[in-house]
């Protein structure tokens, strides 16, 4: 038993070993600040579903969300109805957008990608950096930059959707750093708590199954232990008359 | 008393109504006899240790594969307008879908970590060696097909890494000479990677490999059970047998030990297979990039587009090799086919060792320390250029001015890429060279 518990965690650690590396450069590029991603804080989704439909849906589509699937997230049928859908849509249709993708590259530069598994591509923490990352710059298109988008550059073609919220701020351009520079509706702190629940949603929205993945992993894991133990009695009762 | 004749009786009816089953189908079909022969009467060495597993857990993730293989096949699209949305279809509304999917997703990845270690396994206890030549080369045509089968199927969700990897490989091929172009043309189905890749690499994945697969694996079993298992010791059981009863005197059955036994090994494995499914399956994204959830755009290359893990050794190979700088005297255009060779060598190579291995002994218990030195440094080029693989050639930086400022982790790449051959290369010599130590008659346990 010892020698297969030790042989297992070899094997581990070789796998780990090889992915390590992987992990602990996963962000290069522009500094990022740690998303507070939490699927079981059932408020704090429902809060960034509102901002989510209520900001971004109108050029961003989650084409694989369907409206109904808000009932995971505490929210009943008709509260999804009254507060979350605006354009006639039946309750099982997915997170569909009207804006027409040939006019949208017109005004934006480039078409305003789908957001349903946007958080898998990027990470939360860059969804989270970035949308706390814009900041006045007058040289650019939208009167906008932001340096988590391309940390070389600086630029991006979307505007500041919530800078009514947020308020305005300037960059130092040598280091980067942020600094309020005409304060909005709400405080920095509430601010970040905004962004904070947009991202959590927008992590949940990604892979709606997760929570149900991790939840039940345990009970996978606790049978396969049992399973273990059984099997591996089994094969010594056999084998005791070998060697 | 009468309650128990009964029951005995009972027993007695069901038992000879078997029986006769049994015989019916008997005098019809080979049943008792191949189940004797594959199970119960095989005769497998006793002292089969912790890398014996990997040969049976191959089995279960190929059958894994299979059926989780039909049931994604029920929901997928192969069309490049809905492949990618189907994929997010089966994770988020098909019933388990999920499940299904990252079973499937984290199989492909769990099917080589087992086959290169069942294949290590054959390296170092000599299993591919006189008489189990046959058994070693089914079992690198069942490596090949894998390795298109993983290539095939990953192009299959129509994500960004998906369309770049397949772009690339697809293009490698042109670089062969005079029919290059031509080949490359005919695997896509059209001058770049599109709906019509995607409905012949769906094609291939989901039937035409997948046949050859099954084919070889039953021909790797019945070679292997014709000849008979190698072992640790590297000794052959079936010199020593029982006077009477004509059994290898190390041998024991099958069934019942080795089945009890890699039901042990099958749970462990289910264990680490789950912890992934279920805790992480993109394996920091070694096993789902991230740049696959980015659907396919044929407009924007990706800045690093790299393999998954399982070929990266093969594709540091291809760039560790430098051009054929062309010869414009002779009008030769400069050309990518020496690292497009060298990385199709690289896979090749494997089924020559029965033949290069010039070793006495078949076991690395009893070989001489100079074999133990280049087995290290084959495993140790084998996981340095694989790590390279998964990262752009800049990653280390450059030597200064004294190379020509070449990619540090291109010259070491090169340097590996020279051991890992050289391994091969140099194999009958060094085999030949090695003291040594005398193989014992039995195995020892």
């Amino acid at each position: 038993m010892n020698n297969l518990i030790k042989k297992t965690l070899l094997v581990l650690a070789f796998s780990a070993s090889a992915i390590l590396p992987q992990w602990a450069n996963a962000n290069e590029g522009a500094h990022l600040d740690k998303a507070p991603v939490d699927a079981s804080n059932h408020e704090s989704l429902q809060r960034g579903a509102r901002t989510f439909v209520n900001n971004c849906l109108n050029c961003h589509s989650a084409n694989y969300m369907r409206y109904n699937r808000l009932l995971d997230i505490g929210l009943t049928e008709k509260q999804i109805k009254d507060n979350l859908m605006f354009a006639g849509e039946k309750i099982g249709d997915p997170m569909k957008v009207a804006i027409n993708k040939v006019d949208a590259k017109k005004w934006f530069g480039v078409a305003p990608p789908d957001l349903s598994v946007e958080v898998r591509a990027r990470g939360a923490d860059w969804v989270y950096s970035y949308m706390r990352g814009f900041y006045r710059d007058e040289t650019s298109a939208t009167g906008w930059g932001n340096c988590v988008f391309d940390p070389v550059s600086c630029k991006v073609s979307m505007p500041h959707v919530l800078y009514e919220l947020q308020g305005e701020q300037a960059i130092n351009h040598e280091t980067h750093e942020l600094t309020l520079a005409k304060p909005g509706k709400l405080s920095a702190a509430e601010y970040d708590t905004l962004v904070g629940d947009l991202t959590n949603f927008l992590a949940y929205m990604a892979e709606p199954a997760k929570q149900q993945r991790n939840h039940m992993g345990w009970f996978v894991l606790l049978f396969l232990g049992v399973l273990l133990v059984l099997t591996y009695k089994l094969k010594k009762a056999y084998w005791k008359d070998i060697h | 008393m009468t309650n128990q004749t009964e029951v005995k009786q009972n027993k007695s009816v069901v038992a000879n109504a078997f029986n006769n089953g049994l015989n019916w189908v008997d005098e019809r079909f080979p049943l008792t006899s191949n189940i004797k022969a594959h199970l119960t009467e095989y005769y497998a060495p006793k002292n089969f240790n912790f890398w014996y597993y990997f040969g049976s857990l191959s089995l279960l993730v190929l059958v894994l594969q299979i059926l989780t293989g039909i049931f994604l096949t029920m929901h997928y699209k192969p069309d490049a307008e809905l492949a990618f949305g189907s994929v997010e279809y089966i994770m988020r509304d098909v019933p388990w879908g999920w499940l299904i999917r990252y079973m499937h997703s984290t199989g492909a990845s769990m099917f080589f970590v087992v086959v290169y270690l069942h294949m290590f396994r054959g390296i170092i206890y000599g299993s591919y060696r006189n008489p189990r030549e046959l058994i070693w080369l089914f079992g690198v045509g069942i490596f090949l097909c894998l390795m298109g089968e993983a290539f095939f199927g990953y192009l299959l969700p129509w994500g960004q890494m998906s369309y770049w990897g397949a772009q690339v490989i697809v293009n490698l091929f042109s670089a062969i000479p005079f029919v290059g172009p031509d080949v490359s043309e005919w695997l896509r189905g059209d001058y770049l990677v599109s709906d019509a890749t995607l409905n012949r690499f769906f094609a291939f994945h989901v039937i035409a490999l997948p046949f050859v697969l099954v084919g070889l694996v039953a021909a790797h079993i019945i070679a292997l059970h014709e000849v008979g298992s190698n072992n640790p010791d590297g000794v052959e059981i079936k010199k020593l047998k029982d006077k009477v009863t004509g059994i290898p005197l190390d041998g024991i059955p099958f069934h019942p030990y080795y089945t009890v036994k890699d039901i042990v090994g099958t749970v462990v494995f289910l264990i680490v297979f789950s912890t992934i499914i279920f805790f992480a399956p993109e394996m920091g994204g070694y096993f789902l990039e991230a740049n696959n959830f980015v659907p396919a755009n044929p407009l924007v290359t990706p800045a690093h587009i790299a393999p998954v893990w399982y070929f990266t050794p093969y594709y540091s190979i291809l760039r560790a090799v430098p051009p054929f700088p062309g010869v414009s005297l002779l009008s030769i255009p400069p050309s990518l086919f020496p690292g497009v060779a060298a990385m199709g060598l690289s896979v090749m190579v494997f089924a020559l060792l029965p033949w290069l291995d010039k070793s006495p002994v078949k076991s690395i218990r009893y070989r001489g320390t100079l074999y133990k030195k280049w087995l290290a440094a084959f495993v140790v080029s084998f996981i340095v250029l694989g790590y390279l693989g998964t990262e752009p050639a800049n990653v280390w930086g450059q030597f200064g001015a004294w190379l020509g400022n070449a990619d540090r982790a291109t010259v070491v790449a090169r340097a590996f890429t020279i051991i890992y051959f050289a391994f091969f290369i140099l194999m009958p010599w060094y085999t030949k060279k090695d003291k040594t130590l005398p193989v014992p008659e039995r195995v020892t346990g």
